[in-house]
């Protein structure tokens, strides 16, 4: 049985800045993801498929070795809870941070605590009690930024980028919670099992990260 | 929160019944298996479904603590846990009750409970199936598990194993070495179990770990491949203490007594691989499959265990889940044939039954009125009444 490698990547941002990286190890796709429906793109090697999945799901599908090999960024690895993923290289591509945003008047909150809207909920959790604060968590699926305009939340915890859509819904950045960019990340038993096509692959990811970033 | 009559039937998360099959399958293997540790010369224990938390948790660290469902005796007002590992009451059973000086083989199958789902199968449920060697600390007890391991995957039909060798000595005594606080420890831990170099790069940095000892623990985590690793793990800590040489070198004896031992099994090999890191004290492995994401069995050696019970003695042992490997397992199972005897009252049909039957036949009586027939009931053949009395026929 000949070897294949499948990776899990997400569409959009994620996708088109790992383009070059893939390129890099010699790995081309054949369909563009934004023309196809398809949701297994077959590449230039007839041993390497990519699968186009949600962000969040990536983890998932690692760590069950559906794919062998996944592209994540970091909030989305600080929120799963599985073991079986290594994390191993840094591919500092889809840089961005994870951050307390509020009005620009933020006050402290109610006497209950701070009512917060995310969809980072564990890293959330994390954050406000290493702070000492007490926080009600609510979990949102897209647009915080609409929570503390119509009185759902006093915060939100979300990815910052430009902060382009805070500043046009009011908000300010508060407080940095932690420096994202996206990992790549690889399925513990694929590591072991395909280690020669794993490793080969990883090498020549790391060498174009470390070209493009010197 | 009420429960509606759709809800009822829902077993709770991680939690599945055998149906006939599976379960038959299930309990031929178990069979089988309680045999091959018999002629290996491991006896069979059967620890408690339950006893008091602190017995049960013995020296096996704050993961096994969450993993276990807790109750209490409403007799002493104790806290018990129901088993979420047998290894540590297995152990006590050698160090605590046999108290023998000369080395001790047990084996062990039962079900365990998880608090949450984890490892093999995803299930908070499995069939712990296992096997201990105690009172010997050289590598040829290692191997003797090790091949045992592979032994029992291969009864399974489980095919195309890998095998994953370790050695949690190495980073215990690079930790030691390096002088890190307990909670500095853990969280290094934490990112070489993800091998997240940018993470562990940041940590040493910030601790400001002497700079050999930093590379050393840094290079870990790039040494993970066939053989060849190994020599470049010499190479790597020839500058290392005494003590982290020594558990380099006690790794590469076992992979060479293995190799000769367990035939052309794929090796490979992680000095960063450190599961079961709380308890264990060696050489560490486990077994991979093609399609499985996580490792399917897994054991080591753990020589400290037996101390919290009053006598520390070497151990090692492997363990694995009976339902995941039923699960996996490439063997069909024999058809099922049988015998369909008619609904009649007869003393002689009886008694062809009864002789059927000792000889191993299964054989289904049929009753009055039912309905179905022979091959319902997983039955090739039937009895008839023949000239010579109850014959045998094929249906």
């Amino acid at each position: 049985m000949k070897t294949s490698l499948t990776i899990a990547v997400s569409k959009g941002r994620i996708f088109k800045d790992a383009l070059p990286l893939l390129e890099g190890a010699g790995i081309v796709p054949i369909d563009d993801p934004e023309t196809s429906r398809k949701l297994i793109l077959d590449t230039n090697r007839d041993d390497v498929k990519l699968v186009l999945i949600r962000a969040s799901d990536v983890p998932t599908y690692v760590d069950y070795g559906a794919a062998d090999i996944g592209i994540a960024g970091k909030d989305v690895l600080m929120e799963y809870e599985g073991d079986g993923i290594y994390e191993l290289l840094d591919l500092k591509i889809a840089q961005c941070k994870l951050m307390v945003a509020g009005p620009i008047n933020a006050t402290e909150g109610s006497a209950n605590g701070l009512r917060v809207a995310t969809k980072y909920v564990n890293s959330a959790r994390r954050y406000f009690a290493n702070q000492g604060k007490q926080a009600e968590l609510i979990k949102l699926y897209g647009s915080m930024e609409l929570a503390p305009l119509v009185g759902l939340a006093d915060r939100i915890v979300d990815v910052v980028d430009t902060g382009n859509t805070l500043k046009a819904n009011g908000l300010v950045p508060l407080e940095h919670i932690a420096d994202i960019s996206s990992r790549l990340i690889v399925n513990k038993a694929s590591m072991k099992m395909k280690h020669a096509m794993v490793k080969r692959f990883i090498d020549s990811v790391a060498q174009t990260v470390a070209q493009r970033n010197s | 929160m009420s429960v509606t009559t759709n809800d009822r039937w829902l077993l709770p998360e991680g939690i599945v019944e055998l149906l006939p099959e599976q379960a038959q399958h299930l309990e031929q293997l178990r069979r089988q298996l309680v045999d091959t540790f018999y002629a290996w010369g491991y006896e069979l224990v059967m620890p408690p479904l339950i006893e008091y938390l602190e017995s049960l948790q013995v020296g096996t660290g704050n993961d096994l603590d969450l993993q276990t469902f807790k109750l209490i005796d409403q007799l002493t007002g104790r806290l018990m846990g129901v088993r979420a590992d047998m290894t540590p009451q297995v152990a006590r059973i050698d160090a605590h009750i046999l108290k023998r000086d000369i080395p001790t083989r047990l084996c062990y199958i039962g079900p365990v409970l998880h608090t949450r789902s984890s490892g093999f199968a995803r299930s908070r449920a499995p069939m712990q199936v296992g096997a201990e060697l105690y009172g010997h600390d050289g590598i040829e007890s290692d191997v003797e598990i090790l091949r045992l391991m592979v032994e029992t995957l291969k009864q399974a039909g489980v095919e195309n194993i890998h095998i994953d060798l370790g050695h949690v000595g190495i980073y215990r005594e690079l930790v030691k070495e390096a002088g890190l606080s307990p909670e500095q420890e853990v969280t290094l831990f934490e990112a070489l179990q993800r091998k997240a170099k940018p993470d562990i790069d940041a940590c040493l940095e910030e601790w400001s770990v002497n700079q050999s000892v930093r590379s050393h623990l840094a290079k870990l985590i790039d040494l993970n491949g066939d053989r060849s690793i190994l020599k470049e793990a010499s190479e790597v800590f020839r500058s290392a203490g005494e003590s982290v040489r020594a558990a380099l070198n006690n790794l590469i004896q076992i992979a060479e007594m293995a190799e000769r031992h367990i035939g052309n099994l794929p090796l490979y090999f992680d000095l960063a691989e450190l599961r079961g890191y709380r308890y264990q004290t060696g050489v560490v492995f486990a077994a991979f499959v093609p399609g499985q994401g996580q490792e399917i069995a897994r054991g080591g050696r753990y020589d400290a265990i037996g101390e919290a019970f009053g006598r520390a003695r070497p151990a090692t042992g492997f363990s694995t889940d009976l339902k995941t490997l039923v699960g996996l397992s490439q063997k069909a199972l024999p058809d099922t044939a049988g015998i369909f005897a008619p609904a009649v009252e007869d003393a002689q049909l009886d008694n062809k039954i009864a002789e059927l039957r000792a000889k191993g036949e299964r054989v289904v009586s049929m009753l009055p009125g039912q309905s179905g027939d022979a091959a319902g009931f997983g039955c090739d053949r039937l009895l008839k009444q023949g000239d010579n009395g109850w014959e045998v026929v094929s249906s």
